[in-house]
This record gives C-alpha cells, sequence and structure tokens, in this order.
C-alpha cells in the first residue's frame, strides 16, 4: 500500500454528484491485465467537451479532486482508482463516496476525504474562483485547510485507517501475520459448507 | 439472555475471525489517535465462504500473488468463470479482439497455476458469475460471498451475505480467505401487500431505488422484508438483491424459508442426504431474532407499485409506465434539478413526453439481472405469435449455458427467433459495454439490465431500465408499453 501523508495542491472542481465509475473508466478499457496506464481515459467521454473542468490547463498538474455526493458509484472496478491515480490525484475531497469505491481508494492510497456539504461548497467555489489557489489535506493532523491558513476543517477517519495509511501498510502481509487466528478459525467451521471441487 | 439480531447480523458476526493479534494493532491505532480519535470503526476480519471470480477484475490479483509468492489459500473455496469480455456469437470462429482472448486466457492459466475451478468458454456451466453461483446451488443460505464485481449482492436472493469488492481485495481474499471490513449499519425495506398483475420483481426494485435514491442504501446491508419478497420465486428475490448496489447499499438480502430450500434441494454443490438435514437446521435458524431492531425502516406498500421505465441517467431517475418524463423545474432540490437536466439532455428527451412515446432502437433481454430461465419464460410469454416491430433489433443472451439449453428443451429459443429476436450465447453482453455487443451513439435501447449510466451500454447509447416483460412487449410495439394493458 502507498504511504500517505500531506497532499498540497490547487484542487479541480468537478461538480458533479453521482459520478459513477463507468464515466471514471469505460468498461471497454477494463480488457487489459496491467494496473497502470488508464490515466489517458479517464473521463474519456466527458472530456471530449472542450469545457470539461479536466481540459481546463489551469488545473493541470493539481493532485486534488473535489467532488461531489456519492462519488464512485456503481460498478466495483478498482481500474477507476487506478484511473485516477493516472491522472496524478493523490485526495479526493467530496460530501460522501460509494462504499466499494472508497475501499478500493483505501488499497490505492488514494485519501479519500469527506466533508459536510456547505465546506465542499466552499471549496467548490474557491476553486472555480482562483484556480491556483492551493489546498492542503494533512492526514496526520485530520486536517483540510487553504494555503493561507484562514480556513480549515477537521474531518473523520477511522484510526485503524489512518494507522495503515501513514505507515503504508501491505494489508494482505498484516493479515497474514495472524494465520493462526485464520486457521483455528477455519478448523471450527462445518463440514457441510460447500467446496467448489469434487473430493 | 443474548441480545436478539438480524439476520445481516447473524451472518457477520458468526463470520469474523477472532484475532487478537489484530485487536492489538487496532488498540495501538486507537492508542496513537489519543483522546482526539473515534472510538474508530469496527474493522472486523471476516472469512469468506465462497469467492466468485472473473476475468476483468482477477489478472491483476493472480499477478500480485505471484510477484508475492503467494498462494491462493482455499482453491475449494472459490470459482471462475469467464463472462464479462466474452462474445456472445460465433464463439467457435476466432475472437476479433485479441485483448478479450488474452484477458480469457490469463484466467485460464491463472486457474490452471493456483488450482482454482474454472467453467470455461467451452464448458456448458459457463455463464454470468451470479447466475451460476445459485445455479450450481453454491450460494446457500447464512454465507459470505464475495466476488470483484458490485452485483454481487445477487447471492443475497438465498440468505447470503454476498458484497462487491475490488481487485486489491480479490488478492486478499485469494491470499487469506478472508476481508478486513467495516461492518456496514442495516436497513430494513418492507413492503408488505401484494404486487399487481403485470408488475414484478424489476418494477418493485426500481420503484425502491427511486424512493430511496441511488446514495440511500450507503454504508448499509438491506434486509427486505415482508408478504412481497416473501411471494417473490427465488429468481425474482436475486432481481431485487441484485439492484441493491443500485440504491448504493453494501448489500441486500432476504431470509431463507421453504422456497429458498426447494430451489436449493437437488443442485450440484447443495449438501446431500444426512448433510441437507443439518443444512435445514441450520438454515432455518438464521432468520432475525423478534426484537432485533435496524438502523433504519423504509415501508412500502405492494399495490402502490407499477411497471417502471428509467428515463434518466442514474437508476433512481425513473417513471410509472403511465407517466411522463418529468420537467427538472418539478425537482425541489437544486442538486437533482440539475441532475435531471444534465439527464435529458443526454437521453435526448423532452419533459413532459409521455413514456409511452418513447420510440426504440434496440431492445436488450439479458444480464445478471434478468436472464435466468423465469425470465426468459416470462418473456417468450409475452412475445408469442408476435413480431418485433420493423423499425428495432432486439437479443435475448441466456445468463448462462444452463439456462439456454433449458430454454432451448421449452422450445423458448424458436419463440423468440420466430418473433425476431437474436439468440445468443450466455454472458453478460450488452448489459456493459465491453465485448462486441454494444449500441451505437444515439441508438436508444429498452433493456432488461441494471444500469442506465452515459454510455454504459456504448459511447452516446441512451438506456431505459425495465423489466424483461416490459422490454419484450416494447420491442414488439417499438416503443414502450404498459405490460397491463398487453397481457390484458
Amino acid at each position: 500500500m502507498k504511504r500517505v501523508t500531506t497532499v498540497r495542491s490547487k484542487a479541480i472542481p468537478l461538480d458533479r454528484a453521482n459520478v459513477d465509475t463507468d464515466q471514471i473508466i469505460p468498461a471497454k478499457y477494463l480488457k487489459r491485465i496491467e494496473r497502470t496506464g488508464y490515466g489517458p481515459f479517464a473521463f474519456e467521454a466527458w472530456r471530449a467537451d472542450p469545457d470539461f473542468v479536466l481540459n481546463d490547463k489551469r488545473y493541470a498538474g493539481a493532485e486534488i479532486l473535489l467532488a461531489r455526493q456519492n462519488f464512485g458509484s456503481g460498478s466495483s472496478r478498482e481500474h477507476a482508482v487506478w484511473a485516477l491515480d493516472g491522472l496524478g490525484l493523490r485526495a479526493i475531497i467530496a460530501p460522501s463516496f460509494a462504499d466499494i469505491f472508497k475501499n478500493n481508494c483505501f488499497q490505492g492510497g488514494l485519501l479519500t476525504v469527506e466533508l459536510p456539504e456547505e465546506d465542499v461548497d466552499y471549496l467548490m467555489a474557491r476553486a472555480m474562483e482562483l484556480s491556483g489557489a492551493q489546498i492542503e489535506v494533512d492526514l496526520e493532523s485530520q486536517t483540510v485547510r487553504t494555503a493561507n491558513g484562514s480556513w480549515a476543517r477537521r474531518f473523520e477517519i477511522d484510526p485503524f485507517k489512518k494507522y495503515r495509511l501513514l505507515r503504508g501498510l501491505d494489508d494482505i502481509s498484516m493479515t497474514l501475520e495472524y494465520e493462526s487466528d485464520v486457521a483455528a478459525f477455519e478448523a471450527q467451521r462445518p463440514q457441510l459448507l460447500p467446496r467448489t471441487v469434487e473430493d | 439472555m443474548t441480545e436478539a439480531k438480524t439476520l445481516p447480523e447473524k451472518i457477520w458476526d458468526s463470520h469474523v475471525v477472532p484475532s487478537p493479534l489484530q485487536e492489538q494493532a487496532r488498540q495501538a491505532a486507537l492508542a496513537e489517535a489519543g483522546a482526539g480519535g473515534l472510538p474508530g470503526e469496527r474493522a472486523d476480519l471476516l472469512y469468506i465462504d465462497l469467492h466468485l471470480v472473473h476475468e476483468v477484475t482477477s489478472a491483476q490479483a493472480f499477478e500480485g500473488l505471484r510477484l508475492a509468492g503467494r498462494k491462493v489459500r482455499r482453491p475449494d473455496l472459490t470459482l471462475a468463470t469467464a463472462d464479462h469480455n466474452v462474445p456472445t456469437l460465433d464463439r467457435d470462429k476466432p475472437w476479433t479482439d485479441p485483448l478479450s482472448v488474452q484477458q480469457v486466457d490469463v484466467l485460464r492459466k491463472n486457474c490452471e497455476e493456483f488450482g482454482v475451478p474454472f467453467f470455461g468458454i467451452d464448458d456448458q456451466r459457463q455463464g454470468i458469475v451470479h447466475v451460476i453461483g445459485p445455479e450450481q446451488g453454491l450460494s446457500q443460505p447464512g454465507l459470505t460471498i464475495v466476488c470483484g464485481d458490485s452485483h454481487t449482492s445477487t447471492h443475497g436472493a438465498l440468505g447470503a451475505l454476498a458484497f462487491g469488492i475490488g481487485t486489491s481485495e480479490v488478492e486478499h481474499v485469494l491470499a487469506t480467505q478472508t476481508l478486513r471490513q467495516t461492518r456496514p449499519r442495516t436497513m430494513a425495506v418492507e413492503v408488505d401487500g401484494q404486487l399487481g398483475r403485470g408488475v414484478t420483481a424489476k418494477d418493485l426494485i426500481l420503484a425502491i431505488i427511486n424512493r430511496i435514491g441511488v446514495s440511500g442504501g450507503g454504508g448499509h446491508i438491506i434486509e427486505y422484508r415482508g408478504e412481497v419478497f416473501r411471494s417473490l420465486s427465488i429468481e425474482g428475490r436475486m432481481t431485487v438483491c441484485n439492484m441493491s448496489i443500485e440504491a448504493g447499499a453494501r448489500a441486500g438480502l432476504v431470509a431463507p424459508d421453504d422456497k429458498t430450500f426447494a430451489y436449493l434441494e437437488g443442485r450440484p454443490f447443495a449438501p446431500k442426504a444426512a448433510d441437507w438435514e443439518q443444512a435445514l437446521d441450520y438454515w432455518r435458524s438464521l432468520p432475525g431474532d423478534a426484537g432485533a431492531t435496524f438502523d433504519r425502516v423504509v415501508t412500502f406498500r405492494g399495490e402502490e407499485i407499477e411497471p417502471f421505465v428509467t428515463w434518466g441517467v442514474n437508476p433512481g431517475q425513473s417513471a410509472p409506465v403511465t407517466g411522463r418524463v418529468p420537467d427538472p423545474e418539478s425537482f425541489a432540490e437544486p442538486a437533482a434539478r440539475e441532475l435531471a437536466r444534465r439527464a435529458l439532455v443526454y437521453m435526448n428527451l423532452k419533459p413532459g413526453t409521455a413514456i409511452q412515446d418513447i420510440s426504440l432502437d434496440r431492445v436488450f433481454i439479458g444480464s445478471c439481472t434478468n436472464s435466468r430461465i423465469e425470465d426468459l419464460r416470462a418473456a417468450a410469454a409475452v412475445i408469442r405469435g408476435r413480431k418485433v416491430a420493423s423499425t428495432l433489433r432486439a437479443m435475448v443472451v441466456p445468463g448462462s449455458g444452463l439456462v439456454k439449453a433449458q430454454a432451448e428443451a421449452e422450445g423458448l429459443d424458436r419463440v423468440f427467433t420466430a418473433a425476431g429476436f437474436e439468440w445468443r450465447e450466455a454472458g453478460c453482453s450488452m448489459c456493459l459495454g465491453m465485448n462486441p455487443d454494444i449500441l451505437m451513439p444515439g441508438e436508444r435501447c429498452a433493456s432488461s439490465s441494471n444500469r442506465n449510466f452515459e454510455g454504459r451500454q456504448g459511447p452516446g447509447g441512451r438506456t431505459h431500465l425495465v423489466s424483461p416483460e416490459m422490454a419484450a412487449a416494447a420491442a414488439i410495439a417499438g416503443h414502450f408499453v404498459d405490460l397491463r394493458e398487453v397481457m390484458a
């Protein structure tokens, strides 16, 4: 897992609710068997519109995305996270995220920050007005703040998740440390539970 | 006295792997967070009973195992098939897309290397992963089931706790047979009364999503309760549970009952003989305890539900077939207004248009939502002796090789082809726009699938979600019609 600490950058205001993972990366790009290289296809259909915010050169190089409620809804495709990562994004701020997408972001070290609607409204309006305005997302202090420090909000995150993100712990390695616990659980599972192979 | 539990809580709790070591790590994290830290979401290590795998979300996971020198911990609790990225026509001829050939081939090789059972393209049991789990009797009450696919909630129809995961989590399950998950909240959707004639399980779930919204179930497991769900067949329950994710829910399930047991009995992987009796005892203990409470309860009356058609670009933007495309200005919430405005532009629809005046270019009957034998029977009953409108192209794609064989044994294929439908091989087909079955830009389709997102069935394609019966009736008329009038 990628280590996550602080992201400081301008922010892209993607002012749409319910952005689904089919928009983030269309299914036709899921035929590839690699984890990287999806950035150029991210938001392909919307990017055909010259006025789409991701085509706005003023936001080039931004590592923070501002989004609306239920961001990442629909398909479980982790390719969506790989595509956003391919765009250079390190953090997304929205009022809410779809559950599977949020888990996938965690796995990919893409920080999801949930803030109340009115705070996202403020950041969105500010990013539209001042395209170069910097925002800082700091995981350690669980804070989103404007660069001059005049505005700051604390965000909530499960301490255990934060602990793993700050250290970039590998989830599988961690679970394999508990292998004996898993084996003990397995030993007491009823025999009649289904198996996918014939004996 | 033990605490009264709901069905989802019972399944969840019985699958938490007690892990003192994980608890130590969690406590260290809490200590580090100090007084300002939240008590924390409860991240449980959950044992997974059944892991279904398909070609699109697994290659990177197997590669991860290989790079780390890891094995699949329980290949005997894992089953793979190819469904998303397969053609549904001319399978015996060389496939046109080399990337599709590679992806399916990589899955076959991964299954061989890691010892995972695989229903390949030449196996009659191949099909949509959410059709074959129940069909084989693998999806059973009380199990935890995961798959790298958001429609895994389908298996909840059998009383299992089933949910979609991403590729990194697929790798985690392959390596450890467990998943670290935050415990969701519970939500009861209770529908009493009866569905009217011509109103299907699809209309029921579309009505639910319309009411609670596409993120209304976020962070929750939904248990569908009440007379209406009890009266549904297992196939109908699968249609409902399938689309739980379209309401944002983590999972959806229905308590097992005699219908569940009758559905499972005799299926290849269902318990046999003495095991069957023992399994029944366990399954009967699963329904929620009297007095158990849900975090949220939503109630409907079955009689209020009409056949539904989506007009927008998410499954919550829908109207009864007797209704009209709404005026975006009629939405009270500015956000909903803006979404409706954008949706009507994409869908090329004018406010106030009667749903039944919307004409169609394509009809698709298939997908993990509605491609089981019961769906095909119901659609065939609408079509029998009629012809597809000359203005459109229609296709039926069975959910599995076995569904196809059963339909052919019943002569349903001839009903469809005589009417002018194309009859295809099993797969996800035109549900998701990643195989040769896609809409052309601007084409408008009545689809029995689950998502009407922009471009979902192909770039620029316009999708209207309906029941397979409504799709069949629309194929005949060339536009949407009220199934209840066709049936009269």
